[in-house]
């Protein structure tokens, strides 16, 4: 029997690792924006890593369960309860038949990730089941979840709950240090540029979401003022239209922009990009792209090890 | 041809610095031959005016690697073969209840708004690539008495199906999304079907003519 969505909370969509393989066809490669957090969620309760889980942002969902589920939160802790029983982030939990889980306001971080073992059972369109708003297409039709949705579940009862070792979350922990790697327009931009870029704090802005984070504070600008031809955009690209505020181009992003690349948010970072809240401040700081991949690469090795065997 | 890290997991292609239909050909054959190795490690290609981005998996592949396979794949400069162009005809329904923009775009260009559908229809355009949303295609080859700015300020809706220009160029709106170009008609196709394989109607490359169609002919062909 599916799971009844009481309350939706502010923004929430399922997603699973995103769509790839179609952005030369205008598609974005959406999928969570804390890639990291819907992994641990799914490995928690023994899905696969890619199964649909849920995404919410800022204020959680209300949620009743009519048969019993094993699930797990990852990501901002949400301060959810079963009843009286608190849910915490990082440990799988069982809701009676019956049980209502109510996920309420993030106080740090600005996504939550809910795993249902077995996961969302949503058709894969293009490959994925994440929900591409903009497209309208993938997850729960296209878009994002309403008060009365039915949120079907696969039958996955065989998946190993998994349990993760004490304290190893404090490892990927928010963080306003987000390291980038210089972009593919960086000759556009003089060393001053840079230098500002790497020294001050930026607010992000509260027009910021699954498309950007827009970002104020000392403003760059290129040495001289170019038309770029459009070209294709990367994940995590910083991109700085003419007032100088730069755009951390995010999962939702169109797949082609206009406007020069001075940097780019490297891969083991991308998940603090996905917990920013409004209003917060941030900063960057430089990494060379060798050091981009090894960074990565710990990454996936501490993943791998986070769990008890 | 200059490759560009533009992150830890993608190579940015440059094959020149201005538009025209010769770099256009060389962008889709590198496109095309990149496509067409449906290599595990590629996780996405995006074409560009004139250069193609490449999305790929770092933990399985190195900017060198990806390097060496865009370099064998390009061939030495000029000899490509000519990339596979399909040959597409668009109907578009020009009454002004799609096209809200038509007459300002005439008067603009000092003609009568027929004369503006027969232009529009008469040219040959060019998919330089597909972006800004799900199957929009930006296409070259406007008339250049059509040519005329987006509006200063975008509408909050556009109709799926429905056509515009902008500068020299002209797109389809593939999905209801907000938009600034200057509408001038509307397709009964649905140009963007997720469940569909492929996808969109239109592929970067595709060579694209629009025939007009009256009203009575898009509401039979708009039938689902």
């Amino acid at each position: 029997m599916p799971i009844r969505v009481k309350n939706p909370g502010m923004f929430s969509t399922i997603q699973d690792l995103g769509r790839y393989g179609y952005s030369h066809l205008g598609i974005s490669i959406v999928g969570a924006a804390d890639r990291l957090s819907l992994r641990i969620a799914n490995l928690l309760v023994g899905n696969e890593e890619n199964a649909p889980a849920l995404e919410m942002t800022l204020l959680g969902a209300t949620l009743e369960f009519e048969e019993r589920h094993t699930v797990a939160l990852a990501g901002a802790d949400c301060d959810a309860k079963v009843g009286t029983s608190p849910v915490r982030p990082g440990e799988a939990v069982e809701v009676p038949a019956g049980g209502v889980l109510k996920c309420g306001g993030m106080k740090t971080g600005a996504r939550s990730y809910l795993a249902v073992q077995g996961g969302f059972d949503v058709p894969l369109v293009m490959g994925s089941t994440a929900t591409d708003v903009r497209g309208q297409f993938g997850g729960l039709q296209g878009r994002r979840l309403k008060a009365g949705d039915l949120l079907p579940v696969r039958d996955g009862r065989s998946g190993r709950i998994r349990r993760l070792k004490p304290g190893v979350l404090d490892a990927v922990s928010r963080h306003d240090i987000v390291r980038v790697t210089r972009g593919a327009q960086q000759e556009w931009f003089g060393p001053e540029t840079f230098e500002a870029l790497f020294s001050c704090p930026y607010a992000i802005s509260d027009q910021s979401d699954r498309t950007g984070l827009r970002l104020k504070g000392q403003p760059l600008r290129p040495r001289e003022q170019s038309q770029l031809l459009t070209d294709g955009i990367p994940l995590g690209a910083m991109q700085v239209p003419q007032d100088g505020q730069p755009i951390i181009l995010f999962v939702d992003q169109q797949t082609t922009g206009g406007y020069p690349k001075i940097a780019n948010v490297i891969m083991a970072d991308m998940h603090r990009v996905g917990q920013f809240r409004p209003h917060e401040q941030v900063r960057f700081q430089e990494v060379s792209i060798p050091q981009a991949i090894m960074l990565l690469k710990e990454q996936e090795r501490w993943l791998e090890d986070a769990f008890v065997l | 041809m200059n490759l560009i890290p533009a992150s830890d997991s993608s190579l940015l292609i440059v094959l020149g610095n201005a538009i025209s239909p010769e770099l256009h050909h060389r962008v889709i054959g590198l496109f095309q031959a990149l496509l067409a190795k449906q290599d595990p490690r590629i996780r996405n290609l995006h074409p560009g005016y004139t250069s193609v981005l490449v999305d790929f998996d770092p933990l399985r592949m190195t900017h060198h690697e990806l390097a060496a396979i865009v370099e064998q794949s390009a061939g030495p400069a000029g000899t490509k073969a000519e990339p596979e162009s399909r040959v597409v005809s668009v109907p578009v329904c020009y009454d002004t209840e799609f096209g809200p923009d038509l007459m300002d775009l005439a008067s603009h260009a000092g003609i009568s708004p027929e004369e503006a559908v027969r232009l529009h229809t008469s040219a040959e355009y060019l998919v330089y690539f597909l972006g800004f949303s799900p199957g929009f295609a930006y296409m070259g080859g406007l008339p250049e008495k059509l040519h005329m700015p987006r509006l200063a300020t975008p509408r909050g809706h556009v109709a799926a199906g429905t056509v515009g220009i902008a500068g020299s160029q002209t797109g389809i709106y593939p999905v209801d999304s907000a938009g600034g170009w200057r509408l001038i008609g509307r397709t009964p196709w649905r140009m963007f079907n997720p469940n569909a394989d492929p996808p969109t109607r239109l592929q970067p490359g595709d060579t694209v003519r629009f025939s007009a169609i009256d009203r009575a002919t898009f509401s039979v062909m708009a039938q689902p």
